[in-house]
């Protein structure tokens, strides 16, 4: 086997939620030692699911991301189960300290004496009372390279404002541009696009520092506000206010310079999406709806007259979708060079041929939940293969590793350090 | 004399093969921290990204889109014609120059240039080569268009979003593209970095290697719900679906008016203490039934709550006031902000978050800037985005062109040399 990119690469994560824990997966699947840091004294919230011991009737009314535990039932620890974490938990380690405590302060510093980089996405506060920072990590190491990630800054006046993903969306303007065309912002839902951008983009700025670090020796803190981040996301609505004035709303489905909507095909909630960019891809999709009428009426001859037109014309596409599957319509618009696509259930993603022959899924165990298919690294890479080579990782599943083998504590500190709460597989009683 | 601090990426020479927005986000972060990138754009009119608009004034010009302009800052670009002979050459010169080559041609295509991962790789075997593309280099959808909208519906949880009475719902803009091109980032970093970090015993050490990135599996893999709604359905066999209406139950707990604008509050469940606290603790939300955990599925309750206490007292304040409030009682909250909203935002302000950029036809602008700080090794915008085949000559010159050379290849049309440089 080839020796993964980032073999070698130690890297500590006390992080929460969705925004570090998926930064840190990207570090862990191109392999990196990424090492969590836990504590048996605390249990945040949405991270390792919604509470540490959890009741069944508390499952069966969480939405399916944190509540759908393996057979929707908590058992002996949830927090070992829940796809919210387990998803992204893949190649990881997990260690447990109270750094609380002076005495799991020394254990993290002789941990950080030995790591490259450390990230963390926690309350600013939360760091504060842990008295961890910057500096005083370059005290045990030198050169350690640390990730903050906090939702608005370390500084300036949201400093200490609160927020989950849904809000930083809101702040930085996504939340506009997104919902039906006539509804207003109450009717949104929540999504996470911040957090999936603060993980990805947060591993790219880690690695650009290594780099740094391998050029210069030097270490360095990064700083990641979430909000700042997403924000790249959304530069050319921004220009268009910097040259225009111009206030964007959302245009739900719909798209400036093409004709695009989410139509309605045969089957109870089935859809497809479908973009069409040019006349001539207009005239062919006429072509294959049978609308001959609509190919050739001048009124709709370019893009700007049939986003005019986009309610006449939309009841036409969904008539023919609607005697089609979505894949049956997605394979006819593509093989004429149509940009058309299923909209996927869970389900129906498993069962695409496309995505089997990828292997975008692999197969991983876990003692408290069992073998099942997880969604593997986002990439593939040509001399190095990335997959799963291990599964989601249980709360302090590697304190003998971290404790005995990395840090050299004998076999009586282990011992101690189990007494003082420092190591264990569960959380201490009434946590969480 | 005081120099400048490097990026972090400076001294890093990336080709830069790609176009629209998913490759030339990609090659913008590495740009933006300081890489040499090299941008080969086709004659005559270049990236379609050109064509994409908003333009100053609503008037088209190559040179003015909004989308352009943001997606290749600090970017030096060439245009050249990649189907006539006299560009191998060219390619093969910059091939031997580069670290990293980043495309985004559909599959095959790049083959068929003669700039595909097999010959560039023979050239420069140490070569870091990306590919993006729709749907990935393999697989019975490989040649498939794709759109925004396309790959959220089939990678994404576009099946879940919106509400369960209409069409299900895309993101704002191409969100999932820019998300595409940062993960890309970060897989050409993995392996520019490949075999730093252990002590290779056999003599080989790192090489070159090609990496494929699919769009639709940038977006499988997504932490925003897809990831953990695909593992939820392999742990119980049930699908994710749109709720009957916006917010996440309980109470408050959605996006609610205010005086001028809109305001998302969260301080439901077990947050409905601080919600009250951020009400003043009215005496009439005290009382024992509220703090009874089934209060918060009673839609009576609901009523009683937001039309009694919680409606009145956010529609007499604006976002901003509302949002203090919120968050001096530690209620999870933030305001749904517009671009205008934006430009003035203190925090944005404070930190620096926009760079003003000098571009020689689109003007003075400002420009968003660093998406994260790095402290030892600084963003900076050092250039505005290229005017089309503004650095020909001068690329051409580095890599052993003389003045008659470019001058021919120019009058042959196998590249375009600006105006502005002749």
């Amino acid at each position: 086997m080839p020796r993964l990119p980032l073999e070698g690469l130690r890297v500590l994560e006390i992080t929460v939620v969705w925004a570090g824990p998926y930064c840190g997966s990207f570090l862990a699947d191109l392999g990196a030692e990424v090492i969590r840091v836990e504590s048996t004294k605390t249990f945040v919230p949405l991270t390792r699911g919604a509470a540490a011991h959890i009741s069944q009737s508390v499952i069966d009314n969480l939405p399916l991301y944190s509540g759908g535990t393996p057979g929707r039932v908590p058992g002996d620890r949830p927090f070992n189960r829940s796809p919210m974490f387990n998803s992204h938990a893949r190649n990881k380690r997990s260690m447990t300290v109270n750094l609380l405590d002076p005495g799991g302060r020394e254990i993290f510093d002789r941990l950080v004496a030995i790591s490259d980089v450390l990230i963390e996405n926690n309350p600013t506060e939360t760091m504060e009372k842990l008295g961890i920072s910057y500096e005083s990590l370059r005290t045990v190491k030198d050169d350690i390279i640390m990730m903050r990630m906090p939702a608005y800054g370390s500084d300036g006046p949201y400093r200490d404002y609160r927020a989950h993903g849904v809000h930083i969306e809101g702040v930085v303007g996504h939340t506009m541009l997104r919902g039906y065309e006539d509804t207003d912002p109450s009717y949104n839902t929540t999504v996470l696009m911040s957090d999936a951008a603060a993980g990805a983009q947060g591993a790219f700025a880690v690695l650009a520092a290594l780099r740094h670090r391998k050029r210069t020796g030097e270490g360095q803190l990064v700083e990641l506000g979430q909000a700042e981040n997403v924000f790249s996301f959304l530069g050319e609505y921004y220009l268009d206010y910097a040259m225009n004035g111009r206030i964007h709303g959302t245009l739900g489905n719909r798209h400036p310079r093409a004709l695009q909507n989410c139509y309605p095909c045969a089957g109870e909630n089935r859809w497809i999406a479908i973009t069409i960019y040019d006349n001539d891809q207009w005239r062919t999709l006429c072509d294959i709806i049978g609308a001959a009428q609509m190919r050739d009426d001048p009124e709709l001859a370019d893009h700007e007259d049939r986003n005019r037109h986009q309610d006449v014309i939309d009841p036409v596409i969904a008539e023919w979708t609607r005697g089609q599957t979505p894949e049956e319509a997605m394979r006819k618009l593509q093989e004429h060079g149509i940009s058309a696509g299923a909209v996927m259930t869970q389900a129906d993603a498993f069962d695409d041929p496309h995505i089997q022959s990828r292997e975008f899924f692999h197969e991983a165990s876990q003692e408290d939940c069992g073998t099942h298919l997880y969604p593997g690294p986002l990439y593939r890479m040509s001399e190095t293969p990335l997959g799963i080579r291990r599964g989601p990782v249980m709360f302090g599943q590697d304190n003998e590793y971290v404790y005995r083998e990395l840090l050299g504590y004998s076999e009586a500190e282990y011992a101690e350090f189990e007494a003082a709460g420092h190591i264990g597989t569960d959380y201490a009683p009434g946590v969480g | 004399m005081m120099s400048m601090p490097e990026g972090a990426l400076t001294g890093l020479k990336v080709l830069d093969l790609t176009h629209y927005v998913a490759g030339p986000y990609c090659t913008k972060l590495l740009a933006d921290y300081g890489a040499d990138v090299i941008k080969v754009e086709r004659p005559p009119d270049g990236d379609g990204s050109r064509r994409m608009g908003p333009y100053p004034g609503d008037e088209p010009h190559q040179e003015k889109s909004a989308q352009f302009l943001h997606l290749n800052t600090n970017k030096r670009g060439i245009v050249v014609d990649l189907t006539q002979s006299g560009a191998v050459g060219i390619m093969e010169g910059l091939a031997s120059w580069a670290d990293v080559v980043v495309e985004s041609f559909r599959p095959g295509v790049a083959d068929r240039l003669g700039v595909g991962y097999e010959r560039l790789s023979r050239i420069n075997p140490a070569i870091v080569y990306t590919s993006i593309s729709n749907f990935g280099q393999t697989g019975p959808y490989r040649d498939y268009r794709g759109s925004e909208i396309v790959f959220y519906g089939m990678g994404g949880e576009m099946h879940s979003t919106g509400l369960a009475d209409r069409e299900p719902l895309k993101l704002g803009g191409n969100v999932g593209l820019y998300q595409a091109g940062a993960v890309a980032a970060v897989a050409t970093m993995g392996a520019i970095l490949a075999g730093s970090f252990y002590v290779d015993d056999d003599e080989d050490g790192a090489t070159g290697q090609h990496i494929d990135v699919s769009i639709l599996e940038t977006q499988l893999g997504s932490v925003d719900r897809r990831q953990s709604a695909l593992l939820a359905y392999q742990y119980t066999g049930e699908l994710s679906h749109r709720p009957a209406s916006g917010g996440s139950g309980g109470y408050p707990n959605a996006v609610y008016p205010c005086s001028d604008g809109y305001l998302q509050i969260n301080g439901s469940r077990m947050y409905f203490p601080r919600a009250v606290a951020m009400l003043g603790n009215p005496p009439e939300l005290e009382t024992e039934r509220w703090k009874d955990p089934s209060s918060q599925g009673n839609s009576e309750m609901q009523d009683e709550f937001e039309a009694g206490h919680f409606l009145p007292w956010i529609l007499e304040q604006t976002r901003a006031e509302a949002w203090q409030a919120a968050q001096e009682s530690r209620v999870l909250s933030g305001p749904i902000n517009t671009m205008a909203d934006l430009d003035v935002d203190p925090s944005f302000n404070a930190r620096g978050v926009f760079a003003e950029g000098d571009h020689p036809a689109a003007g003075r602008m400002r420009y968003p800037g660093r998406p994260f700080i790095m402290n030892g090794s600084p963003w900076r915008l050092r250039r505005t985005a290229p005017l089309l085949g503004e650095h020909t000559a001068e690329v051409l010159g580095e890599i052993g062109y003389t003045d008659a050379d470019i001058g021919g290849l120019s009058a042959a049309g196998v590249i375009l040399v600006n105006a502005r440089e002749q």
